[in-house]
């Protein structure tokens, strides 16, 4: 989120699109109600089905699965045609009138420099015209053809009304009232917020979904105000906190990078993180990165990592690929590269694509540990049960061990919600049974391993022997000193830069928070961007104050935000050239004539010039971006992809299927389906009854949702024969599931490109263990692909067929 | 340190409750009714009424207020199927207190399609019909917050209460034959607390407060509603019971009956009152009447057999044991 | 032998000095008394969830609950056991053309001028009335009292039903009683008649003056029969 979610109550109008935050979310999902009641918000509602989001909502339109792109380009550019921009901050805040250089260019679906050997595009035309002064190249007037602006024009004008009713199967007039409805937020005084989840994420251009609203956001001045902002509902307590603290296997706590083989130097890992800034006088606040980077590896090493040995940069693993992401470890399974899984707090059987793929993956281990509080079926992969798990245990010779882990409520800290909160948890039960905190059965795992290589040595054994392990009881490091180690701290004493004799931090302290970390191995830090969760003041994350001075939703003394307790990101967007808000009503931050002042931590330097210094500090541009020049995989704008498994050719381009540059293994293209034989489109979803696999193990829960069901329409029952509560197969080109049909109106046939589109609706909820009843998940049948940039799994468009089912018992 | 037994009950769901120990205040001193000639209290303590407010224009569905009624209550649901519906379990059971209810709607005004989402439970009539059809002295007591709750301790488990009941709401449990509905909460709106589907409820769909205050929320949230185009949007707060401490805020409230078919005038049915009223009454005294007559005109005449009637007993049967006689003469 | 029309089998003149008849069998009377002990039992528990003033009157069954639970049982006895009187009785109840007579001529039966009255066979109009009104109540009252059986049958009927049930259930119960109330009342009024009930066997006396086309029935198959 770059707002948080007591901060949707400033709202104006809220846009649920790619979530379904109602059901998802229903306690962050307050903060709408409290808009819609004290402010007048509307809610806007866009989805395949007719969701408790919708039911609350104030208008509603349908959309075909996979086809958000063509809908949030033609809200551009319906905002383009009839002058729906907030002007002043396109021309300001964004890229809008950065030259782009000339061989750039977009056709039959597919940006300049495409590949179709490697899957993979060259970017290098994908940039801005660096002038001789090496600052990109403006045009404030926005008239350059080649600027932003107008290549976004010329980008966005396929996308009409009638392109969005032929691709999305919204009916125009739908989508021209929504479009006025959102146009009136491109005023200054009104806001709207976005408000979206793996609707969105769960493509294979998932990215550049996102990317499309934040563009809209963006054009309507509605990022770093009061009620605006991109809202990313995280799907679990602490997946925030999972990205932030970098168990991605790209990255490094803080959005740091793993190196690759291509960086085989501390000096070639650096030179291209050197993020020197395009425009004059901006702030490109990531040129702090070897700081963050070098309290890090002190943080990591301590005293092992010095200057001399460019801070133990060879103990970092370089990737050969991009990604170790889920999709190609179990692809590794699969080839037999790959025979030990440690799977921590996860249940891949029932939530990675291509079930048999995974089932088949996991036979192929030697080794398989699970560390979770609960039974999982991923645990249970071996065990057969019937047709819910028909595997033949026999055959299967993979030794399971199962670590049983305490959960959230039996152990302390804390829990980063989708508002960049860290609110701190005490425990409040004693784990059951052998169960231990995962910290503990982590912490003896290492001791062991520490111990082998300090008796045997091995191949290399330094990063793992010469890993900090500073803890009172190397046993069982507490949430405390965890905490304390990712805040950092000084190891030398650290002085303010402009005054060498003022000690800022003086040695063995907490540092106060990122801003006195060091690159010269005199600081360290877990992870910068939580750099002052737990400083000298204390524990901040443990901070219960509810006050909040003007009810301006900010909330600053509650918990803790990162960074630097900043609530709102990009806060600076919030007023005008001159530091004035944008909206008198709403005031965020402001400019005093010297310093940025107001309700929330200013997104800039205290004393930057307003009409200097660009909001976007993160941004080398000191802007945000229209235009991403390289830094996604599959485009520097959205364009319209079709997912791989879809019922109609991509409109632009017959010949293209799915996103062409998507994750896709060769050994999966043969499990794709297509329309002929697979003519339904399907989507999976969560119900608000439950909370992913965890709630059936719960008889509460399981009585309030208790079988497995999946949602079609009226039309396609009668079509198929499907009577309501009867019992139906449903099967894609990789599996079959069978489940009670719930037949309604809420889900509606589409009209796509003439052709009458139904969708089958498939919720995530029931797998062969737990107090419900014995089902399936929708990864029975999702296929085998990933979004270009961060991998996630296609689970929101794929193509299914469906019969009555006779004789096949359900439970 | 125990609070004042006269802490008068209403205190908001989303306020804190008071931390030090509580004394409730919701005990037999508070009962003003009580089924079939209960005891009631003298000079019963004067709660401010209560009420529920149930938003159904904010209610998302979650079923959140299920999960806190079974885990209050400490009730035991079983785990049913899933019969194509989002009802579960279908019905309101003995261990499901409060159940929402799903309808899919065409508005035909409008054309556009709706979810009506109602949360279904006791309403809490002030005049309630299972009060009135209970037989069992104290089993359904109302307090003077209005609060009606079930005395388990003496109910009987005849179940007339559900015949009683104008919106089908107690159920009987299947093993202790008890009769259960929601209390509101009574143990907690006891001590201060609202109900705990209100505590629950994430978008305050369900508030709780005092009547007074829940009517002025109401309104609010219908002025909302019609600024929305909800031209007959209303407050369920239905006459023909007197009125009930459960309200809705509905949308349609000119058509209560596509919630779900919630009743569109509910009142204690008239056969219930008939029941209830004049049978009762008129049997009464119609056996008490038959019963003294007949002892009176028992002890005053009677009917007896005369000496000469065994005579001619005797001679009808001789007459007739004699083949020669002849045939008796009818009389 | 003479054709049986006003009697059962089993009737007969046990003795002819004095006359003394045989009324009703054993079984038959055991029959009767299950049935009348039933419906006492019946109308007390009833009562308690009739009236709250009678309410006390579930003590005599062991507390409210028990009697909820025993009242039904209670009627499905009187309903087997009544049916079997039934079958047994119905056919000498059947309506006459003398009963209505009898009943025209009520006054006499009230003022003990029974010459003034047609001669009767085994029940006359107020007996067989009783007997139809018990029938019909008991059938009423079963039927109702199935549906309001909510601890076996609670989704029998509509909640709308079960109300009409209830009702129709107590305003027949009130006509039970009553009609109860009838029987007793006439039983002891009609001196002679309770001993039918108790020893089986009534006096040629009370059967000259009440049954009179029964005794005669009985006396002229005793005549047909010399074994006898």
């Amino acid at each position: 989120m770059t707002n948080s979610w007591t901060d949707i109550k400033n709202t104006d109008l809220v846009i649920v699109m790619g979530g379904n935050a109602a059901e998802a979310h229903p306690c962050g999902f307050k903060w709408v109600t409290e808009a819609k009641h004290h402010r007048g918000a509307k809610l806007i509602v866009v989805d395949p089905r007719f969701t408790r989001t919708a039911s609350v909502s104030d208008y509603y339109a349908p959309i075909r699965p996979g086809t958000d792109i063509v809908f949030l380009m033609a809200l551009i550019r319906y905002m383009m045609e009839n002058d729906k921009i907030q002007w002043d901050y396109v021309r300001n805040y964004t890229n809008a009138s950065l030259i782009v250089k000339d061989e750039f260019g977009w056709k039959d679906g597919l940006f300049t420099g495409y590949d179709e050997e490697k899957r993979d595009y060259d970017k290098s035309s994908w940039d801005y015209v660096i002038g001789e002064d090496g600052y990109a190249e403006v045009d404030p007037t926005l008239e350059n053809p080649r600027c932003v602006w107008q290549l976004l024009r010329a980008h966005v004008d396929a996308y009409t009304p009638e392109m969005v009713e032929r691709v999305c199967g919204t009916p125009s007039d739908r989508f021209l009232k929504i479009a006025e409805m959102i146009g009136e937020c491109s005023s200054p005084t009104k806001t709207m917020t976005s408000m979206y989840a793996l609707g969105w994420t769960q493509h294979s251009k998932g990215a550049q979904n996102i990317r499309g609203m934040a563009m809209l956001q963006l054009i309507l001045g509605n990022i770093g105000v009061r009620g605006g902002g991109m809202n990313a509902l995280r799907g679990h307590s602490n997946i925030q906190g999972l990205t932030d603290i970098g168990l991605m296997s790209n990255l490094i706590p803080g959005y740091l990078n793993i190196p690759t083989e291509k960086e085989p130097s501390w000096e070639s890992y650096m030179k291209s993180r050197a993020f020197k800034p395009l425009r004059p006088n901006q702030t490109s606040y990531w040129q702090n990165y070897p700081k963050f980077m070098v309290s890090f590896m002190k943080a990591m090493w301590g005293d092992a990592a010095t200057k001399e040995n460019d801070w133990a940069y060879n103990y970092l693993p370089k990737l050969d690929v991009p990604t170790y992401d889920v999709l190609r470890m179990f692809e590794l399974m699969d080839q037999g590269r790959c025979n030990l899984y440690f799977c921590q707090g996860f249940n891949p059987l029932l939530a990675f694509p291509d079930r048999g793929k995974v089932t088949r993956s996991l036979s192929k281990l030697k080794l398989l540990v699970t560390m979770d509080p609960l039974e999982t079926e991923t645990a249970r992969f071996w065990e057969n049960h019937g047709e819910h798990n028909p595997v033949d245990s026999a055959a299967i010779q993979t030794e399971v061990i199962q670590l049983p882990s305490s959960c959230f409520a039996e152990d302390e800290g804390s829990l980063t919600n989708s508002g960049r909160w860290l609110q701190w948890h005490w425990p409040g039960a004693e784990p059951p049974g052998d169960a231990k905190l995962d910290t503990w059965i982590m912490a003896q795992i290492f001791l062991r391993v520490r111990d082998l290589y300090l008796k045997e040595g091995g191949v290399f054994p330094d990063p793992i022997v010469n890993l900090t392990w500073d803890y009172a009881d190397p046993n069982d490091p507490t949430a405390e000193e965890l905490a304390k180690e990712m805040n950092g701290r000084a190891l030398e004493d650290v002085t303010d830069p402009a005054d060498q004799a003022k000690v800022l931090a003086a040695k063995g302290k907490l540092v106060k928070n990122f801003t006195e970390l060091r690159d010269d191995g005199s600081t360290s830090c877990g992870c910068w961007i939580y750099s002052g969760c737990w400083n000298e003041d204390g524990n901040n994350m443990a901070r219960r104050d509810n006050s909040d001075p003007d009810e301006t939703g900010a909330y600053a003394n509650w918990s803790w935000s990162w960074p630097v307790n900043r609530r709102t990101l990009y806060n600076r967007a919030s007023a005008d050239l001159a530091g004035n808000p944008w909206d008198p009503e709403r005031p965020l931050i402001w400019w005093t004539g010297e310093k940025w002042t107001g309700y929330d931590v200013p997104d800039i330097a205290p004393t930057a010039k307003p009409d200097e210094v660009g909001p976007f500090i993160m941004n080398q541009e000191g802007v945000s971006r229209l235009f991403t020049r390289g830094m996604m995989r599959d485009g520097p704008f959205p364009t319209h992809m079709e997912p791989f498994e879809s019922p109609m050719a991509n409109v632009f381009n017959a010949k293209m299927r799915g996103n062409p540059v998507a994750r896709l293994f060769e050994s999966d293209v043969a499990h794709l389906g297509d329309s002929t034989e697979f003519p339904f489109v399907a989507t999976s979803y969560r119900l608000t009854e439950h909370f992913h696999y965890w709630t059936k193990h719960n008889v509460v829960n399981a009585s309030l949702q208790p079988e497995f069901f999946v949602e079609i329409s009226e039309e396609l029952a009668a079509e198929r024969g499907i009577t309501r509560g009867g019992q139906v197969r449903v099967w894609s080109k990789r599996g079959e599931v069978w489940a009670k049909a719930l037949v309604t109106k809420r889900i509606k046939p589409m009209i796509c490109d003439g052709k009458t589109v139904h969708v089958v609706g498939i919720p995530l909820h029931w797998g062969f263990v737990g107090a419900a009843r014995k089902g399936w998940g929708p990864n029975s049948l999702t296929p085998f692909v990933g979004d270009a940039n961060i991998e996630t799994p296609e689970y929101k468009a794929f193509l299914v067929n469906i019969e009555p089912a006779v004789g096949e018992a359900v439970s | 340190m125990t609070v004042s037994p006269m802490m008068d009950s209403p205190r908001t769901a989303a306020a804190n409750p008071p931390v030090q120990p509580v004394q409730g205040n919701m005990g037999q001193a508070a009962v003003v009714r009580s089924s079939a000639g209960g005891p009631v209290a003298a000079e019963p303590t004067a709660l401010t009424p209560v009420a529920k407010l149930i938003d159904v224009s904010k209610c998302i569905g979650c079923k959140a207020c299920q999960s806190a009624c079974v885990e209050w209550n400490d009730t035991h649901p079983e785990i049913g199927a899933n019969v194509g519906v989002y009802e579960n379990p279908l019905d309101l059971t003995p261990d499901m207190y409060t159940l929402m209810r799903f309808a899919e709607y065409d508005n035909p005004d409008s054309g556009d399609f709706e979810w009506l989402i109602r949360k279904d439970g006791c309403m809490h009539c002030a005049e309630p019909g299972c009060l009135t059809a209970c037989p069992a002295p104290g089993a359904i007591v109302q307090y003077s917050n209005g609060i009606v709750d079930f005395i388990q301790e003496n109910c009987i488990g005849c179940g007339y209460c559900v015949s009683g009941c104008p919106f089908d709401i107690p159920r009987l449990g299947r093993a202790d034959h008890k009769a259960y509905k929601c209390t509101l909460c009574s143990d907690r709106v006891a001590v201060g607390q609202g109900p705990a589907c209100a505590k629950a409820c994430p978008t305050k769909a369900i508030t709780f407060g005092t009547k007074d205050d829940m009517t002025a929320l109401a309104a609010e949230r219908v002025e909302d509603l019609k600024s929305r185009g909800y031209d007959n949007a209303g407050i369920y707060d239905p006459e023909g019971v007197g009125g009930t401490h459960v309200m809705y805020v509905l949308h349609h409230a000119d058509k209560p009956g596509i919630y779900n078919d919630l009743p569109e005038n509910p009142q204690i049915a008239g056969v219930v009152e008939n029941w209830k009223g004049p049978t009762k009454t008129f049997g009464l005294a119609a056996m008490g009447l038959a019963a003294v007559g007949s002892l009176v005109m028992g002890l005053m005449t009677r009917s007896d057999v005369e000496a000469e009637d065994e005579q001619r007993a005797a001679d009808m049967v001789d007459r007739a044991a004699d083949p020669a006689a002849p045939p008796e003469e009818q009389v | 032998m003479a054709r049986r029309v006003y009697s059962e089998p089993g009737d007969r003149i046990v003795s002819r000095d004095p006359v003394e008849v045989k009324r009703y069998g054993g079984l038959t009377r055991l029959n009767h008394w299950v049935t009348a002990i039933t419906l006492i039992l019946l109308a007390l528990s009833g009562f308690a969830f009739f009236d709250p003033s009678l309410y006390w009157l579930s003590g005599l069954f062991g507390g409210g609950e028990t009697t909820r639970w025993l009242h039904p049982f209670i009627g499905i006895v009187l309903f087997l056991s009544f049916m079997l009187l039934f079958l047994q009785l119905w056919r000498y109840n059947i309506m006459r053309r003398e009963d209505l007579v009898w009943l025209s001529n009520f006054r006499d039966v009230v003022s003990g001028h029974e010459e003034r009255l047609p001669e009767l066979g085994k029940y006359n109009f107020g007996q067989k009335f009783v007997f139809w009104a018990m029938f019909w109540l008991i059938l009423v009252l079963i039927i109702s009292g199935v549906m309001i059986w909510y601890q076996f049958f609670p989704d029998l009927v509509s909640v709308e039903t079960r109300r009409i049930a209830l009702l129709t259930h107590s305003v027949s119960a009130v006509l039970i009683i009553l009609t109860l109330i009838l029987h007793i009342f006439a039983a002891f009024w009609t001196r002679g008649t309770l001993q039918a009930m108790v020893s089986g066997r009534v006096t040629g006396g009370w059967a000259w003056r009440h049954h009179r086309k029964w005794l005669r029935e009985l006396a002229r198959r005793q005549r047909a029969d010399p074994a006898e």
